[in-house]
């Protein structure tokens, strides 16, 4: 532009696109720092202490096969790997999902408040899992109940739903229609509660959520329908970033909104569930990690994703060993208490929704 | 710039187009040659009412013109036709002689650049990132920003004058400032053709020139083809050597500045003394 000596004067070979390097970096490090940490006293605890050297011994063998000379006891080692590990790590795959959710759905409905339940996975969750208390059928299919079937069954169908009758009204419009949608299954879940007499004990622990029935099975069965999904979002985070400046803009920048939208919603839906069924309703994760993350390493999807799911991981392991350590509550509760006052702080520190 | 496919388009119809209702002068400011934007009977509808009626249009690389018209005369729908994101219910949109619609976004996108009048972030993003996002349809899925990236959103940020923004929130400067950012995205964005939506409503005089420099420049040094829609007849006059008057979702007049802006015209179409319209 014409005669202005600012534009000259700026230092143009030292923008950065993106937040430093380094900055990343040492997120990256503190992050997988935390994982290891969260691991290791996830396995030590519970009501046979095992010392943190020994489970960094029993993991470093058995995970990993290193050549470590035995000094545990045959009782510990199955503690940890049969009993304590697929618990932790059943916690971390579903915060990682829940957090990955988080992002997409943040993204694309623009929204800071939107979390992996907005358009309906909880509500739709929660009510399949009920039923299936009602159901007086117990089978257990590869180690999966009916509950865990219904719930899983119960988040997706309702979300598409939602998105059926929803998005010919834009974003607003499906939020809204999340938000209708899910006063509607409430009030099924209420009726079902009401009914269910002595069951009502099981249908609350599914809605505060908790690791207590994880296992090896059940982790293998999740595994792939987070850890896939999660992948295959990350792999569209062009499309999110593109979102970030609105439909039309996206569109201009040469995503195609709709079908993004589509398959994003789908893919985040179906991590969400997947993760939901094996460990009820927990909330604040999926609102919170992406919020933390963007802080550190700014808006880029690339970026956020990944840590993101890395940071969803060790937030809800760490919340599950907190659970544990306050005598088995239920780990739902512990978010809610951990991440509420946090997300208050985040809220008084950045400003939300803003025109460009 | 990357040359555009130049497949034979319709670019032999610089033909006037001026409506038989109204009394309006008008001469084509296109030389003959092969079109890198033409429209052709193309008709428009939202939710079933049409708004753009039968235009043809007809640029050529390397034109810069701008489109006026009364609030509602269906000026940002022949962008967004254009560009692609909304269908033509009739007719055909060519980009390059190639259907807009048989492109696919990424490839319109390496095509046409579109400075929305306004747009909204939700989540904090510094100037530079936002910037940045015109290189989306450049980059491949995971890979990082590459040189030429980096060049072209810092080439972007100094021609639209926004160098002493970087580093700032986006969602903290002010209407104008928020303006050139979203205008730097597209000169980022390097493509063939830029359309532009109202790109001066909120900037200041000295601004409103500036951006108007910029445009020249793009058009004159880039060779980029340039299209917006503009309130300012003024400025319109000024700065491009053809206007397109669209009316009530109709081409009323194509043709130069002198030649369409004539007193009638002005009256007829904008209901206005021409005294209060061209005033400078």
């Amino acid at each position: 532009m014409a005669s202005e000596t600012r534009a000259i004067a700026a230092p143009l070979t030292g923008i950065r696109l993106g937040r430093s390097r380094w900055r990343t970096t040492a997120v990256v490090v503190v992050a997988f720092a935390a994982v290891a940490g969260v691991l290791v006293l996830g396995v030590g605890f519970g009501s046979v202490a095992i010392a943190p050297g020994d489970s960094v011994a029993i993991l470093a063998h058995r995970l990993f096969g290193l050549p470590v000379e035995r000094t545990w006891s045959a009782a510990a080692e199955t503690i940890v790997i049969d009993l304590r590990l697929p618990r932790v790590l059943s916690a971390m795959l579903v915060g990682a999902g829940l957090a990955v959710a988080g992002v997409t759905f943040q993204g694309l409905l623009r929204n800071p408040l939107a979390d992996p339940y907005v358009l309906g996975t909880a509500s739709g969750a929660a009510l399949g899992a009920a039923i299936a208390v009602l159901i007086p059928v117990r089978l257990l299919i590869l180690e999966l109940g009916l509950l865990n079937v219904f719930a899983f069954v119960g988040a997706l169908v309702t979300v598409a739903v939602v998105y059926r009758v929803g998005r010919s009204g834009g974003l607003t419009g499906l939020l809204l229609t999340g938000y209708a949608v899910g006063s509607l299954l409430a009030a099924g879940l209420a009726m079902t509660m009401y009914l269910s007499g002595s069951n009502l004990r099981q249908i609350f622990s599914f809605l505060l959520g908790g690791f207590d029935g994880a296992s090896w099975l059940r982790l293998a069965i999740a595994l792939p329908l987070v850890v896939g999904g999660s992948v295959a979002i990350v792999l569209r985070s062009r499309s999110l970033n593109g979102l970030l400046l609105g439909d039309e803009a996206a569109a201009n920048l040469g995503v195609d909104v709709r079908r993004e939208r589509a398959i994003l919603l789908a893919l985040a839906s179906l991590v969400t569930a997947a993760g939901v069924a094996i460990s009820g309703l927990i909330g604040f994760v999926g609102l919170l990690v992406p919020h933390l993350v963007r802080l550190a390493v700014g808006p880029d999807a690339r970026r956020v994703l990944p840590l993101s799911a890395v940071v969803g991981a060790v937030l809800l392991g760490g919340a599950d060993l907190v659970a544990r350590m306050a005598g088995d509550i239920p780990v739902g509760v512990v978010t809610a208490l951990v991440g509420a006052p946090i997300f208050v702080l985040l809220l008084r520190r950045t400003r939300t929704g803003y025109e460009l | 710039m990357t040359a555009l496919p130049s497949l034979p388009g319709r670019g032999d119809e610089s033909v006037a187009i001026v409506s038989t209702s109204l009394p309006l002068g008008g001469t084509v400011g296109s030389e003959a040659g092969p079109s890198i934007i033409s429209l052709v009977g193309v008709s428009a509808a939202y939710r079933g009412r049409e708004v753009i009626h039968a235009v043809d249009v007809s640029i050529v690389p390397g034109e810069r013109l701008a489109i006026v018209g009364p609030n509602g005369a269906g000026k940002s729908t022949l962008l967004r036709l254009i560009a692609g994101t909304i269908p033509a219910r009739s007719g055909r949109v060519l980009l390059g002689g190639d259907p807009v619609d048989r492109l696919d976004r990424a490839a319109v996108a390496r095509r046409v650049a579109a400075v929305p009048s306004v747009a909204s972030l939700p989540f904090a993003m510094t100037v530079e990132e936002v910037v940045a996002l015109g290189r989306l349809p450049h980059q491949a899925t995971f890979r990082g920003p590459r040189e030429a990236d980096r060049v072209a959103v810092a080439a972007a940020i100094e021609r639209a004058g926004i160098g002493h923004l970087v580093g700032r929130d986006a969602r903290e400067l002010s209407l104008g400032e928020r303006q050139l950012v979203l205008l730097a995205v597209a000169v980022a964005q390097s493509t063939p053709i830029l359309l532009l939506d109202e790109p001066t409503v909120h900037l200041d005089l000295r601004h409103r020139v500036e951006a108007m420099e910029l445009l020249v420049d793009l058009n004159e040094r880039d060779g980029t083809t340039v299209v917006a829609v503009l309130h300012d007849l003024a400025l319109a006059a000024h700065f491009f050597p053809r206007l397109l008057i669209v009316d009530g979702g109709r081409l009323v007049a194509d043709g130069s500045p002198a030649a369409v802006l004539t007193d009638d015209a002005i009256r007829a179409v904008f209901g206005v003394d021409p005294v209060h319209a061209l005033r400078s």
